[in-house]
């Protein structure tokens, strides 16, 4: 984990305002956004298409101006410098695009050091400079070629040199990856994290991948309609999410709950009691799970779930079916609610749909917060950490 | 036909045409780079964006190109006598053909710089390059095919226009081939002129092209 000092990047109240065409509306794309970023952290910015991610993104190297609020970048407040007094300032900062955007007339070679020669680098401290990032990235053999003979991936990693090569203390991602097939995304991914952990380098992705957030980001924020919705510890947000935006991304990255169907499905083969149970941190692994059920004399069998990792930490689910004798399931289910949260979905003969849901509750305090208002499956009870009334509605396929 | 007396004529008439040609080629392909630059550049969303010297750069080139030539030619005359000092020879009418070109080449210009994506033109604001940086090490780089064959086009275009330059006293093989051909019922000095231009242009065109490729590298 980083450690945690002042915001290299500082968002104060920060809005952008694009005035509407001809008769339009304006679009508010970022709308008051206060934020800090820390230096040394991949902070994570994640949010449908549409939702100002990209354009808040631009604000911190001022590629867009703000038109309310201020943005402050390593101290230097953005909004009070000039276009030219700002090019010193943006060439600070590296950024890597989502179409790559290399010049189709420079090779592998002069595509990175393009940004030393705008920085006024001699020729032979380009030159040594060049070979230095191609053999960081991995592409040494492929330094006079043309990027049009170039893989996607490689295509990426010479745009990460290139953002890399004026040793920038800040790297912005625009969607870094979302060109890419997963493979090479994974490997894109790896190269992020090195820049951050090898280099020190503050890294600002912003995605709309929950893939992306989940395998590298420290902290995230979640964007919609120009607003940050929700700002954490990618483990925090995403384990405990306050908001409908952020449950429904977290149930893109791990389908790990039954639906309905699915549960009703379960239920024709597995007559016992069905709990889903959360694996998180707390809970360690399903090694809490086995103990728990040998020391009240429950079999268990898992029949559905998922455990990933956020943050390098674990989480997910496990649905198992119980079978015991008289009280002791019931005992189980009691001992495992004290370590973390429990879903019962009772038996096929007892189905217990909505009081299930209603108790899935984590062990820690107010993990839901608020409920809010315009929640897709309003009325339901139960508002638990992942929304289970987002999935008993079936949002889990949105 | 008498070769005799009419090669020394010929060969006068081809001089005037490169003398004007290839003027009209450096001084309006240079003007007309800029112009263009200038249309893209001041373009809403783009780099110097302008919205009132765009809306005159775009009249004036929306003007100018579509008046033909041979009108143009007589339209401009006060501002030729002002600037060369007579309205007719060969310098007076080269003077009207720069100027012509200048806007003709503009408006290819600037469509070839509008395909650029401006994802790269990004990237280089991204990295701190200045506006005329952008426009040394990006735009004239990264369109510089298609540059090549709109100047070739370019080329042939001011070759039409040198055609009529007998109309303000400024020779040339159009003026040989009306005055030696033409008016002589001569039909065969007409057609050595006619060969002479399309060699010439297919020439040019292959070289264009051939440019462009090489330049293209992808």
């Amino acid at each position: 984990m980083p450690a945690a000092t002042s915001g290299i990047i500082r968002f104060e109240g920060a809005t952008k305002v694009f005035p509407g065409r001809g008769k339009g509306a304006e679009v508010r794309a970022v709308d008051e956004v206060t934020l800090d970023i820390r230096e040394g952290e991949i902070f994570g910015v994640i949010g449908q298409s549409g939702a100002g991610k990209s354009t808040l993104v631009r604000l911190i190297n001022a590629l867009e101006r703000t038109t309310g609020g201020d943005v402050v970048v390593d101290g230097v407040s953005l909004g009070s410098l000039s276009e030219a007094r700002l090019r010193p300032v943006r060439a600070g900062i590296g950024m890597v695009f989502q179409q790559f955007n290399l010049l189709a007339s420079r090779t592998v070679s002069g595509n990175i050091a393009y940004p030393l020669e705008v920085a006024g680098w001699p020729r032979a401290k380009r030159e040594a400079r060049v070979a230095e990032l191609l053999d960081f990235v991995g592409l040494a053999d492929k330094a006079g070629v043309y990027p049009s003979t170039l893989s996607g991936g490689q295509k990426q990693r010479v745009g990460i040199a290139r953002a890399l090569a004026t040793n920038p203390r800040i790297l912005l991602a625009d969607e870094a990856t979302s060109a890419l097939d997963p493979e090479t995304t994974r490997d894109v991914l790896d190269l992020l994290q090195r820049v951050n952990r090898e280099l020190g380098i503050t890294v600002v992705v912003i995605t709309h991948e929950m893939d992306v957030v989940r395998s590298i980001c420290h902290r995230v924020a979640v964007m919609e309609r120009g607003r940050v919705v929700e700002v954490g510890e990618a483990y925090q947000v995403f384990s405990s999410p306050r908001h409908d935006t952020t449950r429904r991304f977290v149930a893109t990255a791990l389908r790990d709950r039954p639906s309905p169907e699915v549960l009703a499905r379960l239920r024709t083969r597995h007559t016992g009691h069905i709990v889903t149970v959360g694996v998180d941190e707390v809970a360690g692994s399903s090694a809490v799970l086995t103990r728990t059920l040998r020391e009240h004399g429950v079999d268990g069998t898992v029949v559905f779930g998922g455990i990933t990792e956020v943050a390098e930490r674990p989480y997910g689910s496990l649905t198992v079916e119980l079978v015991g004798d008289g009280g002791s399931v019931e005992a189980a289910v009691a001992a495992l609610r004290a370590v973390t949260w429990v879903d019962d979905h009772g038996t096929a003969a007892d189905p217990r749909k909505v009081r299930g849901v209603g108790q899935q509750d984590a062990p820690d305090a107010d993990p839901a917060g608020p409920p809010d208002p315009g929640a897709p499956g309003e009325g339901l009870p139960g508002n638990g950490p992942f929304g289970g009334q987002t999935w008993l509605t079936g949002g889990i396929d949105l | 036909m008498n070769w005799d007396y009419l090669t020394p004529l010929l060969w006068e008439a081809a001089g005037q045409t490169a003398y004007m040609v290839l003027i009209t080629l450096l001084i309006g392909g240079f003007l007309g780079l800029a112009l263009g630059l200038g249309l893209y550049l001041t373009r809403p969303g783009n780099l110097l964006q302008h919205r009132f010297v765009f809306a005159v750069l775009n009249l004036a080139v929306n003007i100018v190109r579509p008046i033909p030539f041979i009108i143009f030619l007589v339209a401009l005359g006060p501002l030729t006598r002002a600037v060369i000092g007579s309205t007719i020879g060969i310098e007076a009418f080269t003077f009207a053909m720069c100027f012509m070109a200048t806007f003709v080449f503009a408006r290819l210009v600037e469509q070839n710089l509008v395909s650029i994506d401006p994802g790269v033109v990004e990237a280089a604001r991204a990295m701190g390059a200045s506006p005329f940086r952008i426009v040394r090490t990006v735009l004239v780089p990264e369109a510089l095919a298609p540059l090549i064959l709109g100047y070739t086009f370019l080329f042939v275009g001011v070759l039409d226009m040198s055609a009529i330059g007998g109309y303000l006293g400024a020779g040339g093989l159009g003026d040989f081939a009306i005055v030696q051909g033409y008016r002589q019922y001569d039909w065969a000095v007409t057609a050595v002129v006619v060969v002479i231009i399309v060699v010439i242009v297919q020439a040019v065109q292959w070289l264009g092209n051939g440019l462009a490729r090489r330049a293209l590298r992808r």
